[in-house]
């Protein structure tokens, strides 16, 4: 489907003690079905804020956001959310943690048998089973971010949506959540929206990155479409001029035509 | 306050050495210090130094950190008998520790005996105060955890009785009891019912305040996914609360104790504070002494039972 999730002129503003604080504005945007889509950008560009605008955690001030042709108009399960500080429940399992969603989807219409065969599968597909009865304090900040993208994926969303899923992860256990989430986008052909401000991380996973200007009042600067064949590997492209391009394209839209905000930072 | 106080103490004077299986004294207070560290707030360090011990080490280490742990309190009690009894050793109207002690002995030999209702053995007076905070603390229970959890959840109604509670919260509990005596006509319950009412506040605001401190990233998930309001509220809300619940659970409980001895002096009957007054009347003032270190005791003893229970909750759910 070409036209799967579409924003249409999408405004966000908040209220604080100073008085409105225009967060973004004027958001055009459509995403296709299987897509894999970045934002990028400075700190406080509203690239969460948009993120929170798709899952329907927020409402947009002006504008309209659809999925599969309906309105979003709060949050759901078809819309899955990965955190970014994962945001497992700490008193349950990291299999009661995924069969919590699995069961609020499915549980309807499935047994109980094939609601916990499906939590097994999710937790299987991100290699937990080992830590499947472990709490996640019990288990490492990769782990538990995968059992985060396992909750996720269980629900079989039309959307996944990531707030900077490997934020917080050491540059190796990045770098292997990432070749795992390719595999796993391949294979299930979900439709991703992730927001990162990991240059590489959005060149090496992206069909488009968008990058968004500064803030506020921050809106969509330039898309970038990555036309590199997949399966893509991380040491073949690190050579590739094709990518390079690309790295350097971003690289240039964040600190040439956006560096404002850290010159007015610092 | 006093928890984290204590853990920066010990985290300066050794920051490293967790990695050690064997339990140096060192590394036992490292422990005991992040056991006191735990959401569930602990205060009595003779509980954290119990469960600080491993098994599977030396028996003389073991022994040796067990001193450790058990010579300053015991000291601590030396120190107050012996300046109890320097107090008293010229004699006087207050009794010395050794005229305390006989007269217990003979107190406790039959703590169970029953003379008519105004002359009961301890046991039965003890048990008769228990009983009271028990189902004025029940009620409560009952009451404020659900009003707790609906304050939390709803703005409106949270300003609405924020300013009530204020309000009523600083009265002490026994300027209520003659409105308990005029509502019930009888001693018992309004002694029951000032219970009540001295344990709803720190079960109310502890809950409310635990509901409102849930972090906003499970709320997300809950909206996310979507969860039925049940669902939110076992799954989630509860799990998230209970720290705060036991919390308010064990303030009320300490009150509740506190002020049972003081309603019960005013109401008579059956119970320690009945017993204290009746004593005092009496002129037996070794058996004052008695009932002081007795409720301090019962005291200590459902303070230490909510801490060990909030741990086994909290661990299970943690």
């Amino acid at each position: 489907m070409e036209k799967f999730v579409q924003i249409e002129k999408v405004g966000q503003t908040f209220a604080t003690k100073k008085g409105k604080f225009v967060a973004l504005r004027d958001i055009d945007l459509t995403i296709k079905e299987g897509e894999f889509i970045s934002l990028i950008g400075h700190s406080g560009c509203g690239k969460s804020t948009l993120l929170n605008l798709i899952a329907g955690l927020t409402t947009p001030t002006i504008g309209v956001l659809l999925c599969d042709g309906r309105e979003i108009a709060g949050p759901g399960p078809e819309r899955a959310v990965v955190f970014q500080n994962h945001s497992l429940l700490p008193w349950l399992t990291c299999f009661e943690n995924v069969y919590l969603a699995v069961e609020r989807v499915f549980g309807e219409k499935e047994s109980k048998q094939k609601l916990k065969e499906r939590t097994a599968a999710a937790i299987s597909l991100v290699g937990l089973d080992h830590a499947s009865s472990k709490y996640p304090n019990e288990i490492s900040g990769g782990m538990k971010q995968r059992v985060g993208i396992a909750r996720a994926l269980s629900m079989e969303p039309k959307v996944l949506l990531m707030d900077e899923p490997f934020g917080a992860l050491d540059a190796l256990t990045r770098a292997k959540l990432q070749d795992e989430l390719m595999k796993i986008c391949q294979a299930t052909q979900a439709t991703t929206v992730m927001v990162t401000h990991d240059v590489d991380e959005a060149v090496l996973l992206s069909d488009r990155i968008v990058m968004m200007t500064n803030g506020p009042a921050a809106t969509i600067g330039e898309i970038l479409e990555v036309n590199l064949p997949r399966p893509r590997h991380r040491l073949t492209l690190a050579h590739d001029p094709a990518y390079i391009g690309y790295r350097a394209a971003v690289l240039e839209f964040l600190y040439e035509k956006q560096a404002h905000v850290e010159k007015l930072a610092a | 306050m006093g928890a984290v106080m204590i853990n920066g103490d010990f985290g300066v004077k050794k920051p490293v050495d967790r990695s050690t299986p064997e339990m140096s004294p060192a590394t036992s207070s490292q422990r005991l210090a992040t056991v006191v560290a735990e959401p569930v707030k602990e205060k009595k360090m003779e509980t954290a130094a119990v469960s600080g011990e491993i098994s599977g080490t030396p028996l003389s280490e073991r022994i040796s950190t067990l001193a450790r742990a058990l010579l300053p309190p015991v000291l601590g009690m030396l120190i107050l008998l012996g300046i109890w009894y320097v107090a008293t050793f010229k004699g006087g109207s207050i009794p010395g520790p050794g005229k305390t002690w006989d007269a217990a002995a003979i107190l406790f030999s039959d703590p169970f005996y029953r003379n008519g209702p105004n002359d009961q053995g301890i046991g039965w007076n003890v048990l008769s105060s228990l009983q009271r905070v028990g189902i004025g603390f029940g009620f409560a229970a009952l009451v404020g955890i659900p009003l707790g959890f609906i304050l939390g959840r709803s703005q409106f109604l949270s300003a609405m009785i924020n300013p009530i509670i204020s309000l009523l919260r600083p009265v002490s509990p026994l300027a209520w009891l003659p409105i308990g005596l005029l509502v019930f006509q009888k001693a018992d319950p309004a002694a029951t019912y000032t219970i009540f009412i001295c344990s709803i506040w720190p079960m109310i605001m502890n809950t409310a305040q635990g509901v409102q401190r849930v972090p906003q990233d499970y709320l997300n998930v809950a909206r996310v996914l979507n969860l039925s309001e049940w669902k939110v509220v076992t799954k989630i809300l509860f799990p998230a609360v209970l720290p705060y619940m036991l919390t308010g659970i064990r303030l009320s409980i300490g009150t509740a104790w506190l002020v049972i001895v003081a309603a019960e002096m005013l109401t008579g009957g059956v119970g320690i504070g009945f017993w204290v007054w009746d004593e005092w009347n009496n002129l037996k003032v070794e058996h004052i002494i008695i009932a002081i270190f007795v409720i301090g005791i019962v005291g200590l003893i459902l303070e230490q039972m909510l801490i060990v229970l909030a741990k086994k909750l909290t661990k299970e759910s943690a």
